[in-house]
């Protein structure tokens, strides 16, 4: 049965999701959050944690959003089989549901052109929100995850070009010294995103992917799951900590996203998603809208 | 380790007494600043009505909400949801705020460089560190926003907040030149040849 997606509804879940995604924190993020306190020895990082877990009951209980930062708006559309969807109203009314969202609540608009530094009012402009569309086969109906992206981790993104020569150690290494020149800048713990391969932009994009990518989820590929896997438990040996001020606590974990590349490539790409992994998403279905993370 | 609870406006000498490590719960009042509102102070020469000599500043763009103005919200703007910012964006900026304006106090996110530490010792002046991503409880400890200047560089703007119980906050950087983000990072970076044998990376 085709399933017929209304543009009024989705703008008013772009709306919706936005606001969601600035409170209330993922279950797999709180889950991350108590493996960290259970395992931190640093007494200034256990109080650290101690206050952002105190911060996101506090958002609960006040409705208030977990960090001020509104972040830069990112929505991404997953369509699957069967769905009849008019694309341009689509992107339009994910465009008006965001800018409702930042007039009516009412939120901080955190966007501006990029010259002249004028802020709309509006969390729009050229090219913002950033959707991204994609299809996928075992997808039942039309899905909206929306990511409010935080600048102070956003504004610590690396891509770098090394050489096959170099080999996967080239890899490694990047992974390290990014977390390193990040330092407290990106409020650890972080989940840190790497891309692999991919042309230079798809490997950036594949870092952001990964970096948003729910706690307790691995890469598909073999190779890249045993990537994440080595470089989570390195990176927690660094010492960087909470907010940069020591501690076990540097990242929840490494994320890997990979995409083959060119036979001369080796690109590698760091993003980080701070501690406030804000995330929520929409399923438009049959039986109409579900909300979650 | 010692704890103050300061009220503003601060000697030198008060400050100078903060070591790092030490915590600090501010009241009264606090200045909200940020990029914007320092190019505009000190790269196009504009002035403020705010006296902000012997204060403490931290670096934030409030989301507000437009309300009626009254005596609880005479700017005619309510808090919405306070938090701070990366600081280090704003390093160029501390020692003509300690200089030129007299600030003793910079509280934010994720720590300062050398400038700054600097201008902390030459001057007088410690950075107070909040836990970034708290805006949710952050705004809890600020009861008002008393006054605003430069708002055409809203939500940058100078803003004036009635503080209570504002921490407790750690002394990240002090008027010694010690720094804890400097400890740190010299401590996580000596440890980069272990991670990296854990990786089986050849060096």
């Amino acid at each position: 049965m085709t399933l017929r997606i209304d543009p009024g509804r989705v703008e008013e879940a772009a709306k919706e999701l936005y606001i969601r995604a600035l409170k209330r924190l993922p279950p797999d993020i709180k889950q991350g959050f108590d493996t960290l306190v259970a395992r931190e020895t640093d007494r200034t990082a256990q109080s650290v944690l101690g206050v952002m877990v105190k911060n996101i009951a506090v958002a609960e209980a006040t409705d208030n959003l977990l960090c001020q930062d509104t972040g830069i708006p990112i929505y991404n559309v997953t369509i699957g089989r069967d769905v009849v969807v008019d694309g341009v109203a689509l992107k339009a009314a994910i465009r008006r549901g965001c800018e409702r969202a930042t007039r009516e609540h009412p939120l901080r608009s955190s966007v501006v052109h990029p010259l002249t530094r004028r802020n709309e009012h509006t969390s729009c402009g050229e090219g913002i929100p950033a959707i991204h569309v994609d299809f996928d086969d075992a997808l039942d109906g039309l899905r909206i995850e929306m990511i409010p992206k935080g600048s102070g981790s956003e504004n610590n993104s690396w891509l770098r070009m090394a050489i096959p020569a170099e080999g996967v150690d080239a890899i490694k290494r990047f992974v390290i010294d990014c977390v390193l020149d990040a330092g407290g800048k990106t409020c650890p713990p972080t989940i840190v995103g790497v891309g692999v391969g991919g042309t230079s932009d798809l490997c950036v994009h594949l870092a952001k992917r990964a970096a948003t990518r729910p706690l307790g989820t691995h890469c598909a590929d073999a190779e890249g799951a045993a990537l994440e896997s080595e470089l989570s438990k390195a990176v927690n040996l660094l010492g960087v900590g909470p907010q940069g001020l020591g501690g076990d606590a540097t990242a929840f974990a490494v994320h890997v996203e990979l995409a083959a590349t060119h036979i001369t490539m080796n690109p590698v790409a760091v993003n980080m998603q701070c501690h406030s992994a804000r995330r929520a998403s929409a399923v438009f279905t049959e039986t109409g809208i579900a909300y979650g993370y | 380790m010692a704890h103050y609870e300061l009220t503003m406006p601060l000697t030198e000498a008060a400050v100078r007494r903060l070591r790092i490590n030490d915590t600090v719960t501010l009241q009264q009042r606090l200045f909200g600043i940020r990029d914007a509102t320092l190019i505009a102070l000190f790269d196009r020469g504009r002035t403020t009505r705010l006296d902000l000599q012997g204060h403490a500043v931290i670096h934030t763009a409030p989301n507000v909400k437009k309300v009626e103005p009254s005596s609880a919200c005479p700017t005619g703007y309510a808090p919405v949801c306070i938090g701070t910012t990366t600081s280090m964006r704003m390093e160029r900026f501390t020692e003509p705020l300690l200089r030129d304006l007299g600030v003793r106090i910079v509280v934010g996110k994720g720590g300062m460089g050398a400038s700054s530490l600097a201008a902390f010792r030459d001057l007088g002046g410690v950075y107070l560190a909040i836990i970034g991503g708290t805006a949710a409880l952050e705004t809890t400890w600020i009861e008002a926003i008393e006054d605003v200047d430069l708002d055409d560089l809203n939500p940058e703007s100078l803003w004036q907040f009635r503080i209570r119980d504002f921490g407790p906050l750690l002394v990240a950087m002090d008027s010694h030149g010690a720094s804890l983000y400097d400890a740190v990072d010299h401590a996580a970076r000596d440890r980069r040849a272990a991670a990296l044998a854990a990786l089986n990376v050849k060096t």
